[in-house]
């Protein structure tokens, strides 16, 4: 029993990661209909960022982290600037493949530029475990950290996507383009805004992952992405909390599928899960079902 | 938003297959070698493969390997060579990928190299094999410790040698000194359902733990993309084991101490010459990593003379103590150089010929003679981890296996 109990708390952590990467899947995809799959490889960037801030320049965790942001950010907007913005009236065929093409530039790029070896990421904090139910369920201090900076993220994506100005023109130009920029709204602005924010989120989730596994790698993005992906389809792509749920929920299954003697079959649950998913909900759990008009 | 929705399900349908695809192809990945190419002049350089791991979530053993083997190139050709002739290097990158190991063999091949060395993997060496059977080139595998790398189907490859023991031996000694040394009863195993070295050494040590009497409690694999351990570790904590054996290289070994310890996992834990990396300190920590012990080729504390001389120079050169990879790689050189001059030809089938028929050859990993499978039969080193580093526990040498 408290084995399960264990495997939740492992699968909370977990699914924080794929939630936090989920948030930008969801909010690109909301915004512009696009499956950004260079998304996974920005996390990527984001931990890399903030492992050279750690070992070359020996900053402290909180200032790489926002200068991991930063980069992230910047990569994102430039990404969306250069590879998407031309596409945006093209078929979303080519945008869809010009996306996998980014991914495979920021991968190989990843292999030539940083090394293909897996590096060790700095841990300065020294967690704590925290002991429960006489020793069989083990918390640490790592786990809460990881959960509670991915909710404070979401809590503030919610506040920023439903109370700001620029959050009101997000909605509206997902809600409908050509109106939104007939209302005055920067579009082209506020989808760099969508990418710079979704990016940021995805580097908190590679400094998250570092820290966690203490292990990175140029590919380290291409199955946590896949995964985030699945996450934010199974929420209902385009919704911020079903994100989240995605995240989560995944975490916790792959959690508890792992622990049982189907372990090597982890992620193939994961992609059933997703077929599954979709052919029962189409829209995902929290999707809005839209009949739209032609 | 217009005429899009309309598609919404076929999309997510479409987009399902190809993240399944995305998966299954992940692997591939592109890169380049810098050539080396030579004329094979007679009378010239004796032109010698190396086929390596050089980058890659293993890359360690590979550099190390070929840092060894470097040193010992320069010692030779320093002394004049062999048989009057300098020896040279050719070297290509495999990236631990076990398809780049066979495209590289075969470059090495066709860039007409007399001997190949290396890999250092099971499943690089297994990959280069066929390559070097069909082109009659002699190959020593440095560290390739799977039983299928020398004898296939009950058959000797007549090409292919290593320097290293196999895994039954390694296996064996590590179950002995679980039960022996470390009084384990109940064992869990952990190991890489994609990795032939790593399965190959877990059935090895559970036969001989099952035989001396302990328990495998519970036997449970992981993927080489695998990064989460927790919930498998979670699953071996419920079993109350004495000991969890994991038969793994570095990089997952890393992740999965330092996971066990996280998750209040305090038992010993233990595995093969996979662990021997400086990198296994760096991403396990070495606090995780107290209460650890491995089966290893040879420790750099061995106060054997020749083993310190190799350690010295090597130090003064590359600054660190070498490991086990590096000096198999020495050795390998020193072997393929002893058989080139009791053969007294550079011609492959010769070395061969000498490879087959090496008897008491010195090396710093211990005397190396090859049995009738290209095994050679030598001792086996049990390394502990105290707080990061490696510190000799004991030498066993096996029975004739």
């Amino acid at each position: 029993m408290t084995a399960i109990l264990q495997q939740i708390v492992n699968g909370l952590s977990l699914g924080s990661i794929y939630a936090l990467i989920a948030l930008g899947y969801t909010m690109v995809y909301g915004i512009i209909k696009l499956i950004n799959f260079a998304h996974g490889d920005i996390y990527m960037v984001g931990a890399y960022v903030a492992f050279f801030a750690v070992t070359l320049l020996s900053m402290n965790l909180g200032v790489a982290l926002l200068l991991a942001m930063l980069a992230a950010a910047l990569t994102g907007v430039l990404i969306e600037r250069i590879a998407y913005r031309p596409l945006r009236n093209a078929p979303r065929i080519a945008a869809l493949i010009t996306a996998i093409g980014v991914s495979f530039i920021l991968e190989n790029g990843g292999i030539l530029v940083l090394k293909p070896d897996p590096r060790a990421f700095p841990d300065p904090i020294r967690w704590r475990q925290i002991r429960l139910m006489g020793g069989s369920l083990v918390l640490s201090t790592q786990d809460l950290f990881i959960v509670g900076v991915t909710v404070a993220m979401m809590l503030l994506l919610v506040y920023f996507v439903q109370r700001t100005r620029t959050g009101r023109a997000m909605r509206a130009v997902a809600y409908d383009m050509q109106a939104a920029a007939l209302m005055g709204v920067d579009v082209n602005r506020t989808i760099a805004v969508t990418f710079a924010v979704g990016s940021a989120l995805a580097a908190v989730a590679g400094v998250l992952v570092g820290l966690y596994y203490n292990r990175i790698d140029p590919l380290m993005g291409l199955v946590p992405g896949l995964k985030a992906f699945i996450a934010a389809v199974l929420g209902g792509i385009g919704s911020i909390p079903g994100a989240m749920l995605g995240g989560y929920l995944l975490g916790v299954i792959e959690a508890l599928v792992g622990g049982t003697q189907f372990s090597l079959f982890r992620d193939a649950v994961s992609f059933a899960l997703l077929i599954l998913i979709l052919l029962v909900r189409p829209a995902g759990l929290l999707g809005r079902n839209v009949r739209e008009k032609v | 938003m217009l005429r899009i929705g309309r598609h919404r399900r076929f999309w997510q349908r479409a987009l399902t297959g190809l993240a399944v695809l995305g998966i299954v192809a992940s692997a591939g990945c592109g890169g380049g070698n810098a050539a080396q190419t030579g004329t094979g002049q007679a009378n010239n350089p004796i032109k010698v493969g190396f086929n390596f791991e050089l980058t890659g979530s293993i890359a360690t053993f590979g550099q190390h390997t070929w840092q060894g083997a470097q040193m010992a190139l320069d010692e030779i050709n320093s002394k004049g060579g062999v048989l009057g002739r300098k020896l040279e290097a050719d070297k290509l990158d495999n990236k631990g990928d076990n398809s780049e190991s066979t495209n590289v063999t075969t470059r090495l091949v066709s860039d007409g190299v007399v001997a190949i060395i290396g890999p250092a993997t099971t499943g690089d060496s297994l990959a280069a094999a066929p390559v070097v059977t069909d082109a009659k080139i002699p190959l020593i595998a440095t560290s390739a410790t799977a039983v299928p790398v020398t004898v296939e189907n009950g058959k000797v490859r007549d090409w292919v040698f290593r320097v290293c023991f196999i895994d039954p031996v390694q296996g064996v000694v590590g179950a002995d000194f679980a039960y022996k040394q470390l009084n384990a009863r109940k064992a869990v195993i952990l190991e890489d359902s994609t990795n032939d070295y790593s399965k190959g050494l877990a059935a090895a040590f559970k036969q001989q733990f099952e035989k001396l009497g302990g328990k495998v409690v519970l036997e449970q694999g992981f993927t080489q993309a695998d990064q989460d351990f927790r919930s498998i570790l979670t699953t071996a904590r419920t079993k109350n084991p004495d000991l969890i054996y994991v038969p793994a290289y570095y990089d997952k070994v890393g992740l999965i101490v330092r996971q066990a310890r996280d998750l209040g996992i305090t038992v010993p834990m233990m595995g093969g010459d996979g662990w021997d990396s400086p990198d296994l300190v760096k991403l396990a920590g070495a606090q995780a990593l107290n209460n650890t012990y491995f089966t290893n080729h040879y420790s750099s504390q061995d106060p054997d003379p020749k083993v310190q001389a190799f350690v010295q120079a090597y130090k003064a050169r590359y600054g660190d103590a070498p490991d086990g990879f590096a000096a198999l790689g020495y050795d390998a050189v020193y072997l393929l150089a002893d058989a080139i001059k009791r053969a007294g030809s550079a011609e492959p089938d010769k070395i061969r010929q000498a490879l087959a028929e090496t008897q008491g050859f010195q090396g710093v990993t211990g005397t190396i003679s090859m049995d009738r499978n290209h095994n050679p039969v030598k001792p086996v080193i049990i390394l502990e981890m105290k707080d990061g580093q490696q510190t000799f526990k004991a030498r066993v040498t096996p029975q004739q296996g």
